[in-house]
């Protein structure tokens, strides 16, 4: 057996046939749908980046929604009040995205475990709370609406209208590609296997020379841009920027959504989100307290199921599977 | 109104919200002392609390004082029960693991403020007050009840303090908390303690909520803000100390008060938080463990 | 023996309390390049804690130590590390879901000074973390996983993981413990092949093993050096029969 440095061609086939797949779906979804898996795609985004914290990293941030607000209010507050046209606002978005992973991270990485759990927890109840109290900026938890006209994208000489329907769930799945083959790369280079096994026992390899801070700081300022891009993009293509989003629901969510889908697999956030996002619709049409499947999800998994959907596949049946 | 007694009301205003205070972080210590779990959950506890006075005291017709008699006796008691179920069926299966304890208490926060949503509505609903003698200061009038839960306060965490220092069961809960293995060969049965430990805190919230309803009102989203003050409490104060809870409570209880009379509420709250998190970045006190030396 | 040998690791006045216990007591230290030292002495005399400052596991509450003229008594573990020291834990910590050859393979990314994406070329990672494991004798299981190891072979595993860093001390705690007799002998022609390109830095409680591989032995005792000199000078001194068996009537 060897060691690699690059994803294997077995793997590197599944994530692009899976792509491909979400590709034809653009044509073979019926509309509903089609706008369900748009927005599951840039979640699964957000979910991706606090996979990339959580389950390889092996840090359980309570926190992740202030990198996707970063992200959301970057993004939406340079086009509503700069009149920033997509690509320069999309950037802000994940450069705030990227300093805050910094700032947090270099203040959070301080503390381990129940610490920096509750740490990255307050951080994001300060951004929370920082985005109500600019209320004539942000609107709170009315938010911003941005309009069909801002939201038109210049790409390769052409100009693409991103509140339609097609076009936005294309870009959604571009960006979503694009993120899940870094993640693979990643995962499975150099740095990657060196994060997993400072999660596997961070003592053994502060003596085998690794820096544990600036490995761990990396991870999340990383984390923190993936998470960015997902809340800019959110914005630009949904066109609504608003507190709740900031909300620790938000935090909570892409901890179930890669919980469910198995954490430490590229995958797996793409799955436990899709999942989740029905479940949740069917509760819905039933009650109007449907975050309790929420709950009850949680609970379960955390008992009886805490490898996820993939997890379990890959322990019982496909080692292989990254 | 003078300053001396804008500064007087929102002392007052301060000590009220430090009592109830002091009993909801008792419990969130409490339970993180003895048994080293952060229950985010304990804010729906408090919640909880609030909305079964809600339902106790509208059980009986006539006289409010015999409503909220009922609420105080019963509403604690079944919101221990509902805590010790929690603990016996999930929290002691996770062997009150760090990471997986936070998440299934999470998954409790969930279940508990979507089931008030359910049964109970998304509405604010006041409980009466059991006495409405009101006290005349100079400047100006003063709810006598407030005062009286200020003194209910302080005798509830007398009395827990007097069961935790002098008696049996205290001294099995300390024991249990300085070191549970040895505890364990001396024959204390620790998940025993652990669940009634859980239920306690629960109860502490529980009370803290039943004296406040009828201040505020009964929303099955109360519990949020009070779960953060309890938190920046229990971290300033230190873990499992009674003395730093209730210093510390007195402290954010008074200076929550007076900061939300003169500034707004948010950024006390933003600037708090901010400050608790920097707290545990730059001087732990050993409240979750010393950073490795 | 070489007439002249450098230094290559000092300790000055090194010390460290936990609570009110002085667990490393003033203590200098002086290490040869290419010797074989043993650290011993009864339990509790500080050996572990002493090695442990030096590799910067834990940190000092006062003294210095300097690896090879440079002073390296602030740096973080992971610095000491990149400069050359290697330590086996005493209670073995490897990646037990990892295979071997992964396991060794972190050693020599960390060796080869890169983390980043592209740079190492997995040919070499493979070649170096196979070497290693072939070494120390591990070479056909290189694919297991490493939590399926027995703890001896798991000791081993340690040691390759130490070799690979291609250190310029290894310091090895108490390596033999809970190997068999056989293991224990072959243990000591290993660390006498690595013994050529490295200075050991050993603790260990089986005598044996002391008197078969030292050259030089240092005696703790309650935190303080005790005595140091030759396997021979260390048998005869009274002071450590002392420290060992207790008052003599």
């Amino acid at each position: 057996m060897k060691v690699r440095l690059l994803p294997s061609p077995q793997s590197l086939l599944l994530h692009l046939a899976v792509i491909a797949a979400l590709l034809a779906a653009n044509w073979l979804l019926p509309e509903y749908h089609r706008g369900v898996v748009s927005r599951v795609l840039v979640l699964a985004v957000f979910a991706m980046g606090y996979n990339l914290t959580f389950g390889y990293g092996g840090l359980l941030s309570l926190g992740h929604a202030m990198f996707f607000a970063a992200g959301l209010y970057g993004a939406g507050l340079t086009i509503y009040h700069l009149d920033w046209s997509i690509w320069p606002a999309f950037g802000a978005g994940i450069g705030a995205g990227l300093l805050l992973g910094l700032v947090v991270g270099a203040l959070a990485l301080r503390t381990s475990g129940v610490a920096f759990m509750i740490v990255t927890l307050m951080f994001s109840q300060v951004f929370y709370l920082t985005t109500l109290y600019f209320t004539t900026y942000t609107r709170g938890e009315e938010g911003l609406i941005l309009q069909q006209e801002v939201r038109s994208l210049e790409f390769a000489g052409a100009t693409f209208d991103l509140s339609d329907p097609s076009t936005r769930y294309l870009a959604g799945l571009a960006l979503f590609s694009l993120v899940l083959l870094f993640t693979l790369f990643i995962i499975r280079s150099g740095y990657g296997r060196a994060l997993i096994a400072i999660r596997e026992n961070d003592e053994r390899m502060r003596m085998l020379g690794f820096n544990v801070f600036a490995n761990r700081l990396v991870a999340l300022a990383i984390s923190g841009m993936i998470c960015a891009a997902a809340g800019a993009a959110y914005a630009v293509l949904f066109g609504y920027v608003g507190s709740t989003l900031a909300s620790t629901q938000y935090s909570i969510l892409p901890l179930l959504w890669v919980l469910l889908g198995g954490a430490a697999t590229t995958l797996g956030p793409l799955l436990g989100t899709l999942v989740m996002f029905y479940v949740i619709d069917i509760a819905s049409s039933h009650t109007t307290a449907h975050l309790l499947v929420v709950g009850l999800v949680l609970i379960f998994l955390v008992l009886f199921f805490r490898r996820g959907i993939l997890g379990t596949i890959r322990a019982r049946w496909l080692p292989w599977l990254p | 109104m003078g300053f001396g007694p804008y500064l007087l009301l929102a002392t007052l205003e301060g000590l009220v919200t430090a009592a109830v205070l002091s009993l909801m972080a008792l419990g969130l210590s409490l339970v993180f002392g003895v048994m080293r779990v952060v229950n985010v959950a304990h804010g729906e506890f408090f919640m909880l609390g609030a909305v079964l006075a809600w339902y106790f005291s509208s059980l009986v017709v006539g006289d409010p004082a015999i409503g909220f008699l009922l609420a105080l006796a019963l509403s604690p008691l079944v919101v221990a029960l509902i805590a010790w179920l929690s603990d016996r069926l999930v929290l002691s299966r996770l062997k009150y693991e760090p990471e997986a304890t936070i998440v299934a208490t999470i998954g409790l926060l969930y279940i508990i403020q979507q089931l008030a949503l359910t049964y109970y509505g998304a509405d604010s609903r006041p409980v009466e007050a059991p006495f409405t003698w009101r006290i005349q200061l100079p400047w100006f009038g003063y709810s006598g009840y407030k005062l009286a839960v200020i003194g209910a306060s302080i005798l509830l965490v007398g009395l827990t303090a007097l069961l935790m220092m002098r008696s049996r069961i205290g001294l099995i809960m300390r024991a249990t908390q300085y070191d549970s293995e040895t505890a364990q060969t001396f024959g204390i049965p620790v998940r025993r303690v652990y669940s009634a430990v859980f239920a306690l805190g629960a109860a502490l919230a529980a009370i803290a909520a039943v004296l406040v309803v009828p201040i505020r009102q009964a929303h099955y989203l109360m519990g949020q803000e009070p779960l953060l003050l309890s938190f920046i409490v229990v971290i300033i104060g230190g873990l499992g100390s009674l003395r730093g809870t209730v210093v510390a409570a007195v402290l954010i209880g008074l200076s929550d008060g007076i900061i939300s009379m003169f500034f707004s509420p948010t950024l006390a709250k933003m600037l708090a938080t901010l400050l608790v998190a920097l707290v545990l970045v730059f001087r732990p006190q050993g409240l979750f463990g010393t950073a490795a030396r | 023996m070489a007439a002249m040998t450098a230094t290559i690791l000092h300790t000055r006045g090194l010390s460290r309390s936990f609570g009110g216990v002085r667990a490393v007591d003033n203590v200098d230290f002086d290490l040869e390049e290419g010797e074989i030292r043993a650290i011993i002495g009864p339990n509790g005399a500080g050996k572990t804690s002493f090695v442990s400052l030096i590799c910067g596991r834990i940190a000092s509450d006062a003294g210095e130590v300097w690896l090879e003229g440079q002073d390296i008594s602030q740096m973080p573990a992971h610095q000491r590390v990149r400069l050359g020291i290697g330590y086996t834990f005493q209670i073995t910590s490897i990646f037990p879901n990892l295979t071997l050859l992964e396991n060794v393979a972190l050693a020599v990314q960390s060796q080869a000074r890169t983390n980043s994406f592209l740079n190492l070329s997995s040919r070499r990672l493979n070649d170096s973390a196979h070497e290693a494991l072939l070494r120390v004798g591990l070479g056909e299981r290189s694919g297991e996983l490493a939590g399926n190891l027995a703890y001896g072979h798991q000791r081993l595993l340690e040691v390759a993981m130490g070799i690979a860093l291609k250190p310029r001390v290894l310091i090895l705690d108490e390596p033999t413990q809970g190997l068999s007799e056989s293991e224990t002998q072959g243990f000591i022609t290993l660390i006498r092949q690595i013994a050529a390109t490295t200075t050991i830095l050993l603790i260990e409680h089986n005598m044996d093993v002391v008197m078969a591989l030292a050259e030089k032995i240092t005696v703790m005792d309650q935190g303080r050096v005790l005595a140091e000199g030759t396997p021979a000078a260390i048998r005869a001194n009274a002071d450590v029969q002392r420290a060992y068996l207790g008052e003599q009537p």
